[in-house]
């Protein structure tokens, strides 16, 4: 750019950064072009092919040069070559470009090489001094830059690295077992080698990687030096880990083909349970569980996925904006967005943003809220009706309760309830930002429901849980939960879903609906639940309406579910780039509920059932329009009593 | 709406947290305050409005009074002392004020001067999340 012209200057012009990009325009063109075609000329200072050589001669386009060395023929339309040029011509250069196959391909990616640019300009003569080649040479060896002949280099010496570190390994290992160094030496080739010899280290080895013992014998240093070859004692290697993953992962994937011959499967995956354990800062207890549900490739991903923050999701308002709307505005101040996918018409995920999303005046203005991506999901599988009474059970801090809202468009009525009076508080932020009129926010205990209120036309219950599909959020959920946190939420859950189920109205006209999820992928929290609830209570699973993610489990190790559990839905954050999270959709068929069976019925029918708890169905009997109206009905309900608990005895309670 | 009231009606009293849109509340000497979460209804019936210019904008959500500077429209015949919705360009309301100056000296005084008192603004959702209601 700045560069004066000085076309009797012969500038010794190395792989600038436009060198290098004009070069690889002309190879381009190059291509299209035939050889012998004068291209159109580009405009470069000093190549001055306007002025031409001083004998008149047109400078000829270096592709030409090329072609001519190449073919060792004179270019055709061409004055500038003449046969007396195949003297200084090198055989060996032609010959390396017709091993390319194609006269116009030079080294394709438009490499430039360093040294051969003197040498060419040498070699055309005086008589072409204005010849820019571009540092274009036919060999190509000349044609890499020095980086890139190290990184050549370097290959074959990375291999060996690696496969340095993996031998060390199987040397100590090897030590006790046999003597099979001479299979070692053969190994070094190739990666594949490597991993097809994965060996399992003794469990000296182990013990000397564990931290405590390498705090331990930090003091026998010396000891063990004179004793092992490689390092003693030394803190986990993370590289050393994360080799022996993918070893051992190998290893078990063709494990007929690649085990070690002595050593159990389960010593394999004592390993690599340990070896991920500290690897990726889990405690045993999980990884045993998530190995349980997880084949080991999908693993390795989802633990991957869960080291990394999945991208901000916000939900546009349709109270108050339009998604358009928003997405302009919201460009307008600086903010990289996408539109959701196709299954969300509301969503809006932002990449990148030069002002804080949660502090723009959309967002205070309560265009916008600031949502997970999977927390979209249980509202739309609810599909609440204009009119509808809905309850939230644990709604904080709020999102899907207005989201809810938003899909009424204000009509009806939403119970919003939590049982954390902290967290009630941004709830009723929330709302009031967003413009929610119909919402009722209360701070019951979720168990208390059907008595507090109940008749509702809907349910929804996002429960409390063990959070093991929001790893990425909140990475002490790797460690601090255990088997008694898992059941006891659990049991929780439990407790949360019959009361849900017992909250609807069956007889509703539009509803009768419960949507159970959980921000958790432990079968134990999910299908268990859902499992017990259908064997507890008159309802069947139906379609989320969701159509993509993973179908819930309808068997794991020894339970075996109900075969309807197809219709839940599962996510996770190595497949569908959101939190992991498990949507159920039941559908209450009778208010009734059944006593205490235990038959393995799981669409328990009412007929087997002895109605002692027949009150609370009364209760319930609500119908949609006349709310009111039904609520004075309610005292003759339990004079009713009687009958019900016959009919209810013979067939479904009817509306 | 009444039917809320009527369902409303059937929560403990101490588990009542909320119900509809709060407008403000009434103080102990039986006046009431409006609060920022009765603008999404007033907004639409405000007779004088101001617009604010989007660099002042950030300000007024922060709670700072508007300076002439940041002034970007008013309605005519703007009174003194009276009663504003705050807007911002983008026609988004950010808040109630109260006007320092008529609309006629707003022209005559000098970029420094307030012009729009603060009173309530959007950005108070975030600020007071646990006082708003």
């Amino acid at each position: 750019m700045g560069r004066k012209l000085d076309p009797t200057r012969k500038e010794k012009r190395g792989p600038g950064r436009k060198a290098r990009k004009q070069r690889g325009a002309e190879v381009e063109l190059a291509r299209f072009l035939p050889p012998g075609k004068a291209g159109p000329v580009p405009p470069r200072g000093a190549r001055c092919r306007r002025c031409g050589l001083p004998d008149g001669r047109q400078v000829p386009l270096h592709k030409e040069k090329r072609a001519v060395r190449a073919a060792g023929q004179i270019p055709r339309g061409q004055s500038g070559f003449s046969d007396g040029n195949s003297k200084w011509l090198t055989p060996a250069k032609a010959k390396k470009i017709q091993s390319k196959g194609n006269n116009v391909e030079l080294s394709s990616d438009g490499e430039v090489e360093e040294g051969s640019w003197e040498m060419e300009e040498e070699e055309d003569g005086s008589s072409e001094e204005m010849v820019d080649d571009y540092g274009a040479s036919s060999s190509e060896e000349e044609e890499l830059l020095p980086i890139e002949k190290v990184a050549l280099k370097q290959k074959p010496d990375r291999g060996d690295l690696s496969e340095d570190d993996s031998e060390e390994e199987e040397e100590d290992s090897n030590r006790q077992n046999m003597g099979q160094k001479e299979k070692e030496s053969t190994d070094l080739q190739l990666n594949l080698d490597i991993d097809e010899e994965f060996k399992l280290p003794t469990n000296e080895q182990i013990e000397r990687e564990d931290i405590l013992f390498y705090l331990l014998c930090a003091g026998f240093l010396a000891v063990y030096d004179s004793l092992m070859v490689f390092l003693p004692a030394e803190p986990p290697d993370l590289h050393v880990i994360h080799q022996r993953i993918k070893g051992n992962m190998e290893v078990l994937q063709d494990f007929v083909v690649k085990r070690e011959e002595g050593r159990t499967r389960q010593e394999y995956l004592a390993l690599l349970r340990r070896d991920m354990a500290a690897y990726y800062s889990y405690s045993d207890f999980l990884l045993m569980k998530l190995m349980d549900i997880f084949p080991l490739p999908e693993l390795i991903n989802f633990l991957e996925a869960n080291e990394v923050p999945r991208p901000v999701t916000v939900r546009t308002n349709t109270l108050k904006t339009r998604r358009r709307d928003l997405a302009q505005a919201l460009i307008n101040r600086g903010v990289n967005l996408d539109p959701l996918g196709k299954w969300s018409k509301t969503g809006l995920v932002i990449y990148d943003s030069s002002v804080p999303i949660g502090a723009t005046p959309e967002y205070l203005a309560g265009h916008y809220m600031l949502q997970g991506a999977s927390s979209l999901l249980p509202v739309m599988a609810l599909a609440p009706q204009e009119n509808e009474r809905i309850l939230d059970m644990c709604c904080a801090p709020g999102g899907k309760t207005s989201y809810i809202a938003q899909l009424m468009k204000n009509t009806g009525m939403i119970l919003a309830n939590d049982s954390n009076a902290e967290r009630l508080h941004s709830v009723v932020g929330n709302l009031h930002r967003l413009g929610v009129t119909n919402a009722v926010v209360s701070n019951c205990d979720g168990r208390q429901f059907p008595k507090v209120l109940g008749g509702f036309d809907r349910v929804l219950l996002d429960a409390p849980c063990s959070g093991t599909g929001v790893i990425s959020k909140d990475p002490a959920v790797k460690t601090n939960k255990d088997e008694k946190d898992i059941l006891r939420c659990a049991h929780l859950q439990k407790e949360l879903i019959l009361s849900a189920i017992d909250s609807v109205n069956a007889a509703s006209e539009t509803g009768g609906y419960i949507v159970y999820c959980t921000c958790s992928i432990m079968v134990e929290e999910n299908e268990w639940v859902v499992d017990y609830a259908l064997k507890k209570r008159n309802v069947r699973l139906v379609a989320t309406g969701l159509d993509f993610g993973k179908e819930g489990f309808t068997r794991f190790k020894d339970r075996r579910f109900h075969p309807s559990l197809k219709s839940t839905r599962r996510f996770y954050p190595h497949t569908h780039n959101m939190d992991g999270f498990f949507v159920a959709k039941f559908k209450k068929f009778s208010n009734a509920i059944p006593q205490a069976q235990k038959e393995p019925a799981v669409e328990a029918a009412s007929l087997s059932t002895v109605p002692n708890t027949v009150m609370e169905p009364q209760l319930k009997k609500k119908k949609l329009e006349g709310s009111k109206a039904d609520r004075e009905q309610k005292q003759p309900q339990p004079a009713l009593k009687k009958r019900h608990s016959l009919q209810v005895q013979r067939r479904p309670l009817k509306a | 709406s009444e039917k809320l009231l009527k369902v409303a009606a059937s929560i403990p009293r101490d588990s009542l947290v909320s119900l509809g849109t709060c407008f403000g509340k009434f103080t102990k000497t039986q006046k009431f305050r409006l609060s920022v979460t009765a603008l999404d209804f007033l907004a639409p019936y405000a007779k004088y409005k101001v617009w604010v210019k989007p660099g002042s904008e950030q300000s007024f959500l922060y709670g700072n009074h508007v300076l002439k500077s940041g002034l970007g429209r008013i309605t005519e015949n703007t009174a003194q002392y009276q009663g504003v919705v705050v807007y911002s360009m983008a026609d988004v309301p950010l808040g109630f004020g109260v006007a320092a100056k008529s609309t006629q000296e707003c022209r005559k005084v000098d970029p420094m001067a307030i012009v729009v008192f603060h009173q309530a603004d959007v950005g108070e959702y975030v600020r007071n999340e646990d006082t708003l209601t």
